[in-house]
């Protein structure tokens, strides 16, 4: 099937290339792998005709994935909605904006459930038996969820001091869990360690030239629901800075092999101002971020101090003509609640983040409010509801009376979000 | 007594197949450059003219030493000094 298409691994900075294998770097200047495809023969091999006649999940773009063989976990990931959000648009005064939801991702509620399915795949066909990652949350979810349905033993290792929902949603896996006491970026190179020593498929460390892979079916379903063309602008929230740059590359490979015509789009990002290495160096003009060591952020899915692809995040931002920003803990919220009321879309608080940084770069200039704008909604609010409980109104509590109602709905104030 | 160097599995073929690798110095720039006297090739992996590549991270026991002092870090007897490729994560 996809094997034909893939030529092995290159080094992204000095070319070098590899045969493929679970090694995430170069042994010649420690860039990072990625997948080196045969662009001609996934030209001749696909068509648009041919893709509407796939189900709608991230595989009926497999050509572009890296699997010798068919998927074997995370089948149905992927194929979420991309929402027209006129209410939104409205209250942002804008005239064409969409929101790709993958807050209903299946099965765990996030983007992430693409960058698994693909690691977790590959690393049946690599013969891994224990699989692993380091996580803010959504990953952990993922992983945890789509190796036990696939009969893998997995070990995730997340900050001690994530949401409660996020590790009992990791927990009920029967995942191995280790809660670390400290940052993110700590548990990152704790788990490079450990990859390293017990030889295991770690999603996001040896795996990750799979991986990454991954996020591109999220920038694909974007231009195919779109009629296969790109808008003029995506926002997107940064945590270790990959996704940005995968949708940039899914949108660039749909016009290499003649899926579109043109994938010219500027790319923004978005971070909390609570942990914001990427933003900071995009507007200092800096050419690589400067890392963060204590993040403080209720975007916790964000808080990676120390992105992996910092550098070509701030990259894909600069070339694009995009730019960047971050936003407060209140605006996080409050964008929380302005998604919620406007379009029915709890996200969590990385879509906050996304759509506070929307509006910003609207109010900046930055976005024409006459452009077609998408704005990435990666995870699900139900999992980070710590953040919004104590700034949302409680239910008024009435005896079961009319008596009682009545003065409720003709005399008070609506119920105030946030 | 010495600093003892972790070297990452996929670099160990350019220090002998070694895992660890022990030195005396007073700085973290001071055990690199003993490194790099044993294992010349390792260095030029970490170093790009005379910094260090963007995706190496170096850890001293357990802290980035970008939140130290980098390079010029102090080191004493018994410290651990580890290699550790950046592209993790995310």
């Amino acid at each position: 099937m996809s094997s034909s298409f893939v030529r092995g691994m290159k080094c992204r900075l000095c070319g070098q290339t590899y045969p493929i294998s679970a090694n995430n770097f170069c042994t010649e200047d420690f860039g990072p792998l990625e997948i080196d495809y045969d662009y001609e023969a996934i030209a001749e091999a696909v068509d648009r005709s041919k893709i509407a006649l796939r189900p709608f999940t991230m595989w009926r773009y497999q050509e572009f994935l890296p699997l010798d063989g068919e998927p074997t976990v995370g089948i149905h990931v992927g194929g979420t909605p991309l929402v027209k959000a006129d209410r939104l648009a409205e209250a942002l005064g804008v005239e064409k904006l969409w929101l790709k939801n993958d807050a209903v991702n299946f099965p765990t509620l996030s983007f992430k459930d693409r960058v698994v399915a693909v690691a977790l795949s590959k690393a049946k066909e690599l013969g891994f038996t224990t699989v692993g990652c380091a996580s803010t949350g959504n990953l952990a979810n993922s992983v945890a969820a789509n190796a036990a349905a696939a009969g893998l033993e997995s070990y995730i290792l997340v900050p001690a001091d994530l949401e409660k929902s996020k590790i009992l949603g990791t927990s009920i896996y029967r995942a191995k869990v280790v809660g670390v006491r400290g940052t993110y970026d700590e548990v990152n190179r704790l788990c490079t360690q450990i990859a390293f020593k017990y030889g295991w498929g770690f999603v996001n460390i040896n795996l990750r030239p799979f991986y990454a892979e991954g996020s591109k079916t999220f920038g694909f379903e974007i231009a195919e629901q779109l009629g296969w063309r790109v808008p003029q602008h995506v926002v997107c929230p940064m945590a270790g800075g990959s996704l940005i740059g995968k949708i940039q590359k899914a949108f660039g490979e749909l016009a290499k092999v003649g899926l579109i015509a043109d994938a010219t789009c500027k790319f923004h990002g978005a971070q909390p101002s609570g942990c914001s290495p990427i933003s900071t160096a995009v507007k200092n003009g800096w050419e690589s971020h400067r890392p963060v060591r204590k993040p403080n952020t209720i975007a916790k899915s964000l808080a990676i101090g120390d992105p992996a692809d910092g550098y070509f995040a701030a990259k894909v931002i600069r070339d694009s003509g995009g730019w960047a920003e971050d936003v407060s803990d209140a605006e996080i919220r409050e964008a929380m609640a302005l998604l919620g009321r406007t379009e029915g879309i709890f996200a969590e608080t990385a879509g906050g983040v996304t759509l506070a940084v929307t509006r910003k770069l609207l109010e900046q200039g930055r976005i024409p409010r006459d452009e077609e704008i998408v704005v990435s909604i990666t995870g699900n609010g139900l999992k980070t509801q710590d953040a919004v409980a104590d700034v949302l109104a409680k239910p008024a509590v009435i005896g079961p009376s009319l008596e009682e109602f009545v003065p409720l709905y003709e005399g008070a104030a609506e119920p105030a979000l946030v | 007594m010495a600093i003892r160097i972790h070297i990452p599995t996929p670099m160990r073929q350019h220090a002998d197949g070694q895992s660890t690798v022990e030195v005396n110095a007073s700085t973290v720039q001071g055990v690199l450059a003993e490194l790099g006297a044993k294992y010349p090739a390792l260095s030029q992996r970490i170093f790009d003219n005379g910094q260090v590549r963007r995706f190496v991270n170096l850890y001293l026991n357990d802290e980035d030493i970008r939140y130290l002092d980098n390079l010029a870090t102090p080191v004493k007897d018994g410290d651990e000094l580890a290699i550790i490729p950046a592209v993790a994560g995310g």
